[in-house]
């Protein structure tokens, strides 16, 4: 088990690696720069700025001086949020993206595991079809329309919640936008939860247990969940990066303060620190979060380990 | 008298089962169509589609309206049936059912390029992987893995942001991104293929590894890509009014299913009937889709029905 961890750790390094120089240079080849203007700086002025930045230094010295910074847990400073460094920026609106975030998964994997048991044990009975019927609109609707419409709905309409906005501390404010986050990935979540649990249910070790006279919660408890578990844990991983991707347009439809707002100003106004801050911080989470998956993966099924 | 036993037609029915069920057998690709034609909600979403597509492209020409005409006696008006804006006007007085038609088009055209480019760099790079196998392998599809562990949402808006906003660039750009899965898929078909006889054969006459890849291997390919290209029609029309409805897709005065939602929800207080129509729409075609996406999986995979 030491030896995969150590083996799966080793493996993210060029992952990282190529992605953030992918980024980077892609980002380069753009036309325009963060110090476009309106009205176009005066030469001396700009040449400085550039100068200040390591803007005016062949691209390749650029890289090596952003890959060495970097090693050093230094993101640089923001080009266009002047006076702020990209860390700082970043600080502000992590905890939030994180907090959005991890509260959606957690509310929609047990939601959805729980969804999908039931169905399963419940299989075409009413409570399997209302099931199918709400997976059906998680799916379907895409969470920027689910948004507008929950704000329609209970912001304007009914007035039961604010339509947006945030006031620290303020449950209210956080109960749609976690909404439209959770609903699709319990939706998936329950879908494979409730495949997997039937065919558990079906297979001989589950009829020797029920023979053996165990009561159904024992049955289910022991024996039919571990393993019906496996294909929803691997769907874990791709899961969050969904819905981390899905907290930056949910943070836009409610204006929300996490890091998903700073990205798409920050890609239109070519803040180039920012925008590779923003992309290094995702993938830094969202790779973390493969790793604890397949270490879980990794639990749940020995055959994972040995390969 | 030749119809009084039908005669003629039982036979002639039992000739047809015959040719049909005869030494040529069906393949599973004929086999899986069969079964999708037999799934109800499959053939209505089939249908439904079908009628959208004609619609959204013969439509316009009936339309009153033209998508960017602006009626300046009708502005922010709900649906009219006598001044013939049969879903109401917007804030600029354009008729919402000529823009819904052409939003409509657009979302078509961008999902069928986009898979389209998805589909040719999935096929070509999961068939060169597959046939040549160890480290080109390894390598190919450890670059696959890197892909997939990104925030691809991210990189698209970097595409777009960066190389304009021209239709042209979101297809490539999010057909770039889609091809992972497809590439994975066809290096595993690929892995079975190139074992069989007929590739072997091939190769013993001399055949080159590019030849043999597109005129050997790629044919056989054809039934798990249209089934995964009708899966990922839905994904690319999703992307696509995602990035629209950030301001990033399709641009005034044109105009996709993404944008008029997005318009739509600005204003929703106040002329709901914006936000409804393209709403209705893109919920429809998604539900369809993904119902003719899970008929041709199960017609494919009969097991897990």
């Amino acid at each position: 088990m030491l030896t995969y961890v150590l083996r799966r750790i080793i493996s993210i390094v060029p992952v990282a690696f190529i992605a953030i120089t992918a980024c980077f240079f892609i980002l380069r080849l753009a036309p325009g720069g963060p110090f476009d203007q309106e009205r176009a700086l005066p030469p001396a002025i700009l040449r400085n700025l550039r100068a200040a930045y390591d803007l005016d230094q062949p691209l390749i010295v650029q890289y090596f001086l952003y890959i060495g910074r970097l090693l050093r847990f230094d993101l640089g400073p923001s080009m266009v949020v002047q006076d702020f460094t990209v860390s700082q920026l970043l600080t502000l609106g992590l905890p939030f993206t994180i907090m959005l975030g991890m509260s959606a998964f957690i509310i929609a994997t047990l939601i959805g595991m729980l969804a999908g048991i039931i169905a399963a044990v419940q299989q075409n009975r009413w409570p399997d079809y209302v099931l199918v019927l709400v997976v059906m609109i998680g799916l379907i609707v895409p969470n920027f329309l689910m948004g507008s419409i929950l704000q329609l709905l209970f912001g304007v309409y009914l007035k039961w919640l604010p339509a947006g906005g945030w006031r620290a501390g303020s449950m209210a404010h956080l109960v749609m936008p976690i909404t439209v986050l959770a609903w699709p990935h319990a939706a998936r979540i329950s879908r494979l939860m409730r495949g997997s649990m039937i065919e558990v249910l079906g297979s001989n070790y589950v009829r020797t247990a029920r023979a053996k006279g165990l009561g159904q919660r024992l049955v289910l408890a022991r024996h039919a969940i571990k393993p019906a578990l496996i294909p929803v844990v691997s769907y874990l991983g791709p899961g969050l990066s969904y819905l981390l991707t899905g907290s930056l347009i949910v943070e836009q439809i409610f204006g929300l303060p996490g890091i998903g707002r700073y990205f798409i100003n920050a890609a239109l106004s070519r803040d180039y620190g920012l925008v590779l801050g923003t992309v290094i911080l995702y993938m830094a989470i969202i790779l973390l979060l493969n790793l604890l998956v397949d270490l879980a993966y990794a639990w749940l099924d020995p055959k994972v380990r040995y390969r | 008298m030749a119809g009084i036993t039908h005669k003629d037609e039982t036979l002639s029915r039992y000739a047809e089962d015959l040719a049909g069920e005869g030494p040529k057998g069906r393949s599973l690709t004929e086999d899986a169509l069969r079964r999708l034609f037999t799934n109800k909600a499959a053939l209505i979403s089939l249908i439904v589609v079908a009628l959208i597509v004609l619609i959204a492209f013969i439509g316009p020409y009936f339309v009153p309206w033209h998508y960017s005409t602006v009626d300046w006696t009708a502005i922010r008006k709900p649906p009219d049936f006598e001044k013939l804006h049969y879903l109401g006007t917007d804030q600029n007085g354009r008729d919402l059912l000529a823009r819904l038609l052409q939003g409509t088009q657009m979302s078509l055209i961008v999902a069928a390029v986009a898979t389209l480019v998805s589909v040719v760099i999935g096929i070509v790079y999961g068939a060169v992987a597959g046939y040549f196998g160890g480290r080109v392998d390894a390598v190919m599809m450890r670059f696959v893995d890197i892909m997939y562990a990104l925030p691809y949402i991210l990189f698209v808006i970097i595409l777009v942001v960066i190389f304009g906003r021209s239709p042209v660039l979101l297809f490539v750009g999010i057909g770039a991104i889609e091809w992972l899965t497809m590439a994975r898929i066809v290096r595993g078909q690929t892995l079975s293929l190139k074992e069989r006889e007929f590739i072997e054969a091939a190769r013993a006459s001399g055949a080159k590894p590019f030849t043999i890849i597109m005129r050997h291997i790629v044919p056989n390919l054809a039934g798990p890509v249209v089934i995964y290209a009708t899966l990922t029609i839905p994904e690319i029309i999703i992307t696509e009014s995602f990035l629209s409805y950030l301001g990033l897709g399709i641009q005034e005065p044109q105009t996709s299913l993404g944008t008029l939602i997005s318009e739509g929800a600005q204003v929703i207080e106040v002329m709901p009937w914006l936000l409804v129509a393209p709403a209705i729409m893109l919920v429809l075609l998604l539900l369809c889709l993904s119902y003719i996406g899970d008929g041709l999986r199960d017609a494919l995979d009969p097991k897990d029905r």
